[in-house]
């Protein structure tokens, strides 16, 4: 019944010999290519092409206003003796890291906080959500201000509660402009990790706690044995992407610090806006923005063989 | 006898999965393992906003003095500074910017996505899935690879310093995530509803726009939401394609703006950021549950 109803109309004898058009209007690949041509154009022109002149324009010195002669490795070794290069790279690497840690640590607690009984739970989910929908450059902004040295309120409660002397330098000193800049990160990541991940939790059956703590689990037993396991998948998805876009974050750093002080809070995304745009050497931002790219694709490695555990917790067995 | 030991079973309505066992613990150790930790962690989030808030009204004085008076609180509030924000800067002009762009990027995309979607989840051409897995990948090209190859691009077609340049790059990064969301919602809709329009003659399109879209409007909610979300939040393409001041979006001015060599003008800075935030804010409280079916649907896929 449904052969006949996708279009095998040949079969049927008795219908009458159709025109070429009208078999071409229902043939899968005539349509199916007309559907996606929109989506086909766009992310063609926009992001296919982008992507590999980016990659060719690192290997020119092409500059603002004048297009670039082919000119090797020059960059990429020019690239290799630059500390300031190096040390954004390290800022990068440190920055994702201690950020997406501590925000699948902060997350998954809120996540299992948010999974019990308590009153209002659809009115606290929706605020605790606040801070991932507000821009992340206006509450950029806002701890900007939070963390100003000379009119900081954290720097004034201390004070008053006796616990410092002065004014915290927060964003003039590199170890604490650092540590600011992955607090605020943390600060706007842990709601949308917290509420997909309570989505995950929600999946796993209450009857599975239920047998378990008969069986005399322990709160902790229940979590390594039942949860954990369950939420694998979930968790797998949701952090690749956060450490794709922690990595590659470049408007928090640029509101709060532009990189500074003393290139400190550089990230390599930060770093080629500078010198590509700010700078003007196209070629050498184009160098640094491909250069992220290594890490990227083992970012998406490890998501998907997070993605392949999957099978197990449908019966199959381990591809 | 036993009665009196065995703690009372609570009947009402288990809309969550914690109600099973919820039973055995009691209200003071419910305070301080969930309550206390909640609480604290909710005064973390919002405190931010509270103080953007309270920063936006206060007067000059009171800003600077923070001896004199306690910053923690506002006496006699002024609308002063987000008097000047509205009416002596740029500021609805960015914002219609900014509004503009959302909508015309996000309706774009959408009409990309559907069809799409559509197409990789129903019509089912050849090599339908290789498309769905390339598109699934696109999302993970972040912008700030791409926007200097991107500048270049706009600057050759001469689109440079318009919004005509944001609204055609906005797609890249909304397409991909509405197209993976569509597709779980259209994968819903059983199939049944098409074989009987198919069998009764009607082409594609009509299926497509007679029966398909009005029983996705949830889903089109969800990822129209989001979109216009993370356009509004974009800003790497922002800063780079536009230059003159009237055509900023509201996240490129802000962080331009208000600064004029060392002086910091806080209060209008933080009136912007908080008229800034309020168009999403008042639109994601209408639609809460469309933008975190949106968000955990993607990921769940």
């Amino acid at each position: 019944m449904a052969d006949a109803a996708l279009g095998r109309a040949g079969s049927m004898a008795a219908l009458p010999d159709r025109s070429l058009w009208a078999r071409l209007k229902s043939n899968r690949e005539w349509l199916g290519a007309w559907f996606m041509m929109p989506t086909a154009i766009l992310l063609l022109l926009f992001l296919a092409y982008p992507l590999v002149k980016g990659i060719w324009m690192s290997f020119t010195d092409a500059r603002i206003g004048r297009g670039g002669a082919f000119v090797g490795l020059e960059n990429y070794e020019w690239l290799w003796d630059d500390d300031v290069f190096w040390l954004s790279v390290f800022n990068t690497l440190l920055y994702t890291f201690i950020a997406s840690v501590i925000k699948f640590g902060i997350g998954l607690y809120l996540a299992l906080l948010l999974n019990r009984h308590i009153p209002f739970k659809a009115i606290i989910r929706s605020i605790i959500l606040i801070p991932f929908v507000v821009p992340t450059v206006l509450s950029a902004i806002a701890f900007w201000w939070i963390f100003d040295s000379q009119f900081s309120i954290i720097s004034w409660s201390l004070r008053h509660m006796g616990l410092i002397d002065t004014n915290i330098n927060f964003l003039g000193d590199q170890s604490w402009a650092r540590t600011c800049v992955i607090f605020v990160n943390i600060w706007r990541g842990v709601p949308f990790i917290a509420i997909t991940l309570l989505a995950g939790l929600q999946t796993v059956s209450p009857s599975l706690y239920e047998a378990a703590t008969i069986d005399g689990a322990s709160p902790w037993q229940n979590f390594r044995h039942i949860t954990f396991p369950l939420l694998t998948p979930i968790i797998a998805v949701v952090m690749t992407f956060s450490v794709l876009f922690t990595f590659t974050d470049f408007q928090l750093i640029w509101a709060m610090t532009r990189g500074g002080p003393v290139n400190a809070t550089h990230l390599m995304a930060t770093l080629s806006y500078q010198r590509g745009i700010l700078s003007g050497t196209l070629g050498e931002g184009a160098a640094i923005a491909t250069a992220m790219v290594p890490f990227l694709m083992a970012a998406i490695a490890l998501s998907w063989f997070g993605l392949q555990r999957r099978k197990w917790q449908h019966g199959g067995s381990d591809a | 006898m036993a009665d009196a030991a065995v703690p009372t079973l609570r009947t009402h309505g288990a809309d969550d999965a914690s109600e099973g066992m919820s039973f055995l613990e009691t209200l003071p150790q419910r305070i301080v393992r969930t309550y206390i930790p909640l609480f604290i962690i909710i005064v973390v989030l919002l405190f931010p906003f509270y103080w953007m808030v309270i920063t936006a009204i206060k007067p000059d004085e009171q800003l600077i003095d923070m001896e004199g008076y306690n910053p923690f609180f506002v006496v006699k509030p002024t609308f002063k500074h987000i008097y000047k924000l509205l009416f002596e800067t740029n500021y609805p002009r960015w914002l219609w910017n900014t509004m503009l762009i959302s909508v015309v990027a996000t309706v774009l995309s959408l009409f990309a996505s559907v069809l799409a979607a559509y197409a990789i989840v129903r019509i089912r051409y050849r090599g339908a899935a290789w498309v769905g897995g390339a598109i699934f990948l696109a999302y993970l090209v972040p912008p700030s690879i791409l926007f200097i190859p991107l500048a270049t691009i706009i600057q050759a077609y001469g689109l440079f310093d318009s919004p005509m340049a944001l609204i055609l790059s906005y797609p890249t990064i909304l397409i991909p995530f509405s197209t993976w969301l569509l597709m779980g919602y259209f994968k819903t809709i059983p199939y049944e509803l098409e074989e009987c329009a198919l069998i009764d003659g009607a082409s594609r399109w009509q299926i497509l726009t007679k029966i398909i879209l009005p029983l996705a409007v949830p889903g089109l909610i969800s990822a129209g939401i989001f979109s216009l979300t993370l356009c509004w939040n974009e800003f790497i393409y922002a800063l780079t394609f536009l230059s003159s001041t009237e055509n900023k979006t509201v996240p490129v001015a802000i962080v331009s703006e208000f600064v004029d060599g060392d002086i910091y003008r806080w209060g209008s800075l933080m009136a912007g950021a908080l008229v800034g935030s309020l168009p999403l804010v008042i639109l994601y409280s209408f639609f809460v549950e469309h933008y975190v079916s949106a968000m955990t649907g993607a990921v769940k896929e």
